[in-house]
């Protein structure tokens, strides 16, 4: 399987959604709209459950099943207010000292006149800056697509994952095509000169693990389960502080070694 | 996407105008107005006659707001590597450091701006359209970090295209390492301003140049998360006109203050006083 294959797989509709895994995953899961300033984004799904007993805060991006749902959520593509109903949530997590759960598929953050007169840039900017102050455990799962800053904004996390067949990169393969190569058709090219796979994010150490799917959803789930169950075991015991600290050193790591 | 014109000046002499061709006068190309390099730097690179906003430089952003002979500068030797092997980024930056004269695409240090002692960083515009990779991030997180070391309020004028393509995951992780430092910098109490410049976009405009505790933009300056064509591209509408300037955005509520050059360093200073700390 070559890159942009890959790249495909990620994006393939026969893939199970955030919505199933946390239906999956989640018991009592109640869903909790808005972000109390401009409306509710369909393309994030936030609320509040039980992960084994334990009650959490979950966020995903939320790319839909059929063609009518994907319409409704913008394929995953959060507005600002989308990124603002899961900041909402956040604090709400560090108020009540409860770990914060995320699955992350998108192709990226909305393009749009809306979403910039809005200021997306502004959106996710907040969230990043919120995280890096969270007092409480945050574990993200990339599920299918993790897309640029719009992926990021849910994945400033102590412990990141992925599904074996997800993705991750700061631009799609199509736009570094465009960008990098001038030429719109050279995406099998840019789909690995942008090293997007789960391997790939691995060895640079952008990931904590590659969570194998198998063959059917139950399995992919469980392997869900597990990372959760054992990222939260990993950070349990740790002060507030320690936990932010930790999510700062992680990312503080990454590209630090130069000369 | 951008487009490149907009993070290089029409007439490259107007930015290495030291470099060559020294004593002969530019041209501005807004109004074909002659000027010396010695006068277009008085006047803050910025046209007299027609107000033509030429690019400015890292170095020429430090000689106009920084104390002059005040300015220690971190890090210098910091530059980035090839962390994916990217095809051509070895020859790119070797081109980008002999057409700006820079290792990197931001200038990070101390200084003071009219005897207030702060931390300084400024975009390099002619560095791979001011992009952050990993030296970037690198710089700028310990420029941040020892900020808060020093108790020291950071001021920073961003140009930006976004995350370094090149680097790939490694540009994006820039973007949370950057927020954790400024995070942390914020944590102690201290001040961060930020001067957006033409263009500030992308992971720059989606992190660290939208932390500050005060942002202030060069009027006429494009700042947004995506660039005007990729909207156009996206959406197939006509976007309306001063979409995405910095007048748009001090209407929509995302900037503090529009801010000329002219006026930039006392504004600066004033900002700065009434953020006094006790030193460490």
């Amino acid at each position: 399987m070559n890159a942009y294959q890959k790249v495909q797989l990620a994006r393939s509709n026969l893939r199970p959604d955030a919505n199933a895994y946390i239906s999956q995953l989640i018991d009592g899961f109640i869903e909790l709209h808005g972000d109390r300033r401009f409306a509710d984004d369909a393309a994030v799904v936030a609320g509040l459950g039980y992960f084994e007993g334990q009650c959490v805060t979950v966020l995903a991006l939320e790319k839909g099943v059929d063609t009518p749902e994907r319409l409704r959520r913008n394929f995953g593509s959060a507005q600002p207010e989308g990124y603002r109903k899961t900041l909402w949530h956040m604090r709400q997590a560090q108020k009540f000292r409860r770990p914060i759960l995320c699955l992350v598929d998108t192709a990226g953050a909305a393009c749009g006149i809306g979403a910039e007169e809005r200021g997306q840039g502004q959106a996710i900017a907040e969230n990043l800056f919120e995280m890096m102050g969270l007092e409480v455990p945050v574990l993200s799962v990339i599920i299918g697509e993790g897309g640029s800053g719009g992926a990021l904004a849910l994945a400033c996390a102590n412990r990141v994952y992925m599904l074996e067949n997800a993705i991750y990169s700061v631009l799609s393969p199509e736009g570094a095509a465009s960008i990098i190569y001038k030429d719109a058709d050279k995406v099998d090219e840019a789909s690995e000169a942008l090293k997007l796979s789960a391997q790939d994010m691995l060895r640079f150490g952008v990931i904590e693990g590659i969570l194998q799917e198998g063959s059917q959803f139950e399995l992919a789930a469980d392997a869900i389960r597990n990372a959760f169950r054992k990222g939260l075991k990993q950070l349990q015991g740790l002060s507030g502080e320690q936990i932010r600290d930790q999510r700062y050193a992680r990312f503080a790591k990454l590209g630090g070694n130069l000369r | 996407m951008l487009d490149k014109s907009m993070f290089k000046s029409p007439n490259l002499r107007l930015e290495h105008g030291l470099a060559d061709g020294a004593g002969l006068p530019l041209v501005c190309p807004g109004c074909r107005r002659e000027v010396s390099q010695e006068v277009f730097e008085q006047e803050f690179c910025q046209c007299a006659r027609c107000g033509y906003t030429h690019k400015m430089s890292a170095r020429q952003r430090i000689a106009m707001i920084l104390d002059e002979g005040s300015f220690l500068e971190l890090d210098a030797g910091l530059q980035s590597s090839d962390p994916l092997g990217f095809p051509s980024y070895r020859e790119k930056l070797n081109q980008a450091r002999t057409s700006s004269g820079e290792k990197e695409a931001v200038i990070t240090g101390l200084g003071s701006i009219e005897g207030r002692r702060c931390a300084f960083f400024a975009s390099e515009p002619g560095f791979m359209m001011g992009s952050m990779g990993a030296a970037v991030g690198e710089k700028l997180s310990r420029l941040f970090d020892r900020a808060a070391a020093d108790r020291l309020s950071v001021v920073g004028f961003t140009i930006s295209g976004g995350a370094r393509v090149q680097e790939g995951i490694i540009s994006l992780m820039q973007m949370a390492k950057v927020s954790g430092a400024v995070r942390r910098h914020s944590d102690a109490g201290l001040l961060y301003i930020a001067v957006l410049c033409d263009a500030t976009t992308g992971g720059v405009a989606a992190s660290f140049a939208m932390q500050a505790d005060i942002i202030l933009a060069e009027p006429g300056a494009l700042i947004g998360f995506a660039g005007p064509r990729v909207i156009e591209q996206t959406t197939r509408q006509k976007l309306p006109e001063g979409f995405q300037r910095a007048e748009f955005q001090l209407e929509k509520g995302f900037v503090g203050k529009l801010c000329r050059r002219p006026e930039q360093k006392a504004l600066l200073a004033s900002l700065l006083a009434m953020h006094e700390v006790e030193p460490a």
